[in-house]
């Protein structure tokens, strides 16, 4: 009955003595936060969001960390971390345009703009491009829904979008990640 | 009638027009049993926590604008309950059908054929087809685990696994993930069953399941039946303490 992926972070120890015994920094990161909740089993959905925010994504790793330290069963947090669209399961691309389909947004033609970047970028909603450089998500409802249609592009809110002007958004944070790394 | 009222929160409550008394903390549920009146139950399991997740044991309430679930509801005093009138039967025949239309529910190549609660509440309610497009949802069998076979076609998440394994077994292998239609049953982090280090082989999850969906392995068409009454049983015992000085 033994299975490889439920087993904690391998422990190898690290070479100097200080940090995470997993060797991976990015614990010792969301153990501080852990602590900070005092370990609450209550605290699980914000140590989610900690987490999301440390790693990028929750992997299997991670939410059978957070399992342990909380004390909660493994299907316990899984039910929950799946219950919320806003955590993802897989490494998300650098940058990340997410356009809203909630009913107001919808009606001003959110799906166009779904589509628009979609076609351009070759990518369905919900994934991310091959080369790792963006990922199209949809999401229900941001809450800002005089500001129809919202698109949100690397955390920053753009309100009462087209197609173009959304593609254009995308364009300047794409291309600006491109002449960064271009330069280095 | 003064007598009861003497009681030490004793409540008066009419259920189909019987008269009742009911202490503080009972639910509809409860005191409607007592009464004799049948109201059917599908994720409500004696001796697991309440649910109320199943929706069949809608009952209706006198002040009410809606129906309200007999399992999760406290009885106030002078409460005047109704179990089975002409648009609660057809609620529950509904309710019915919707479940029915959420799964494959296949009862002629069943396991549990002729013992299951799904099938007997269809039939109790005379549910003769299905008003509902039917979703014929994709979902995979289980059977990676030695000894038993979740197959969740037949699932309709009454979460009395859920709560079985980890309120009577403790081991608390089984949850809920993701939301509403896209809901489905998993053991730790979606492992195969037959992986999760923290299954007890109790087969508790196996013995509370209302319908097919949870089986022993290796059972034939019609031939896994549930012993349900198990768990009220376990859980009695050790609240009472039943086996106390008897070893």
């Amino acid at each position: 009955m033994s299975a490889p992926q439920t087993s904690p972070p391998a422990a190898p120890g690290s070479p100097n003595g200080a940090g995470h015994p997993s060797g991976d920094e990015r614990f010792a990161l969301l153990d501080k936060t852990i602590r900070r909740a005092r370990f609450a089993q209550d605290q699980l959905i914000e140590l989610l969001h900690t987490a999301q925010d440390i790693f990028g994504h929750l992997s299997d790793d991670v939410l059978i960390y957070l399992a342990r330290q909380l004390r909660l069963p493994p299907s316990r947090v899984y039910g929950v971390a799946t219950f919320y669209q806003l955590f993802t399961f897989e490494a998300r691309g650098s940058h990340s345009c997410t356009v809203c389909t909630g009913t107001a947004c919808f009606v001003k033609g959110a799906d166009d703009i779904v589509r628009t970047v979609s076609d351009t970028y070759a990518v369905p909603p919900g994934q991310t491009t091959d080369d790792g450089l963006l990922t199209l998500a949809t999401a229900r409802c941001v809450g800002s829904c005089g500001l129809a249609p919202v698109v949100v592009v690397d955390g920053v809110v753009h309100s009462h979008q087209s197609s173009e002007s959304t593609l254009e958004a995308v364009r300047a944070v794409a291309e600006q990640a491109q002449a960064v790394e271009a330069e280095g | 009638m003064a007598n009861r009222r003497a009681r030490p929160n004793g409540l008066n409550v009419t259920i189909d027009g019987v008269e009742m008394s009911a202490v503080e903390g009972e639910s509809v549920l409860d005191v409607a049993r007592r009464a004799g009146a049948a109201i059917p139950t599908l994720c409500y399991l004696d001796g697991l926590s309440v649910h109320g997740g199943c929706r069949v044991c809608l009952v209706e309430v006198d002040g009410e604008h809606a129906p309200r679930l007999a399992c999760s509801t406290p009885v106030t005093d002078e409460m005047e309950v109704r179990t089975a009138t002409e648009a609660i039967t057809e609620h529950r025949r509904i309710v019915v059908e919707l479940l029915f239309a959420e799964g494959n529910h296949i009862c002629a190549v069943c396991v549990s054929n002729g013992s299951c609660e799904l099938q007997d509440l269809a039939s109790e309610v005379g549910m003769d087809h299905v008003r509902f497009p039917y979703q014929y949802p994709d979902r995979a069998a289980d059977a990676s685990h030695p000894k038993y076979v979740f197959d969740p076609q037949r699932c309709i998440l009454c979460t009395r696994c859920v709560r079985a394994c980890a309120e009577i077994e403790g081991a608390h292998v089984w949850d809920v993930a993701a939301r509403g239609a896209d809901s489905y049953l998993v053991t730790e982090l979606n492992l195969p069953w037959g992986e999760a280090p923290s299954c007890t082989w109790c087969g508790k999850c196996v013995t509370v399941c209302p319908t097919g969906a949870l089986a022993f392995k290796g059972r034939a068409i019609g031939e896994m039946e549930h012993d349900t009454d198990l768990v009220g049983f376990l859980a009695r015992a050790r609240t009472e303490g039943e086996w106390e000085g008897r070893s």
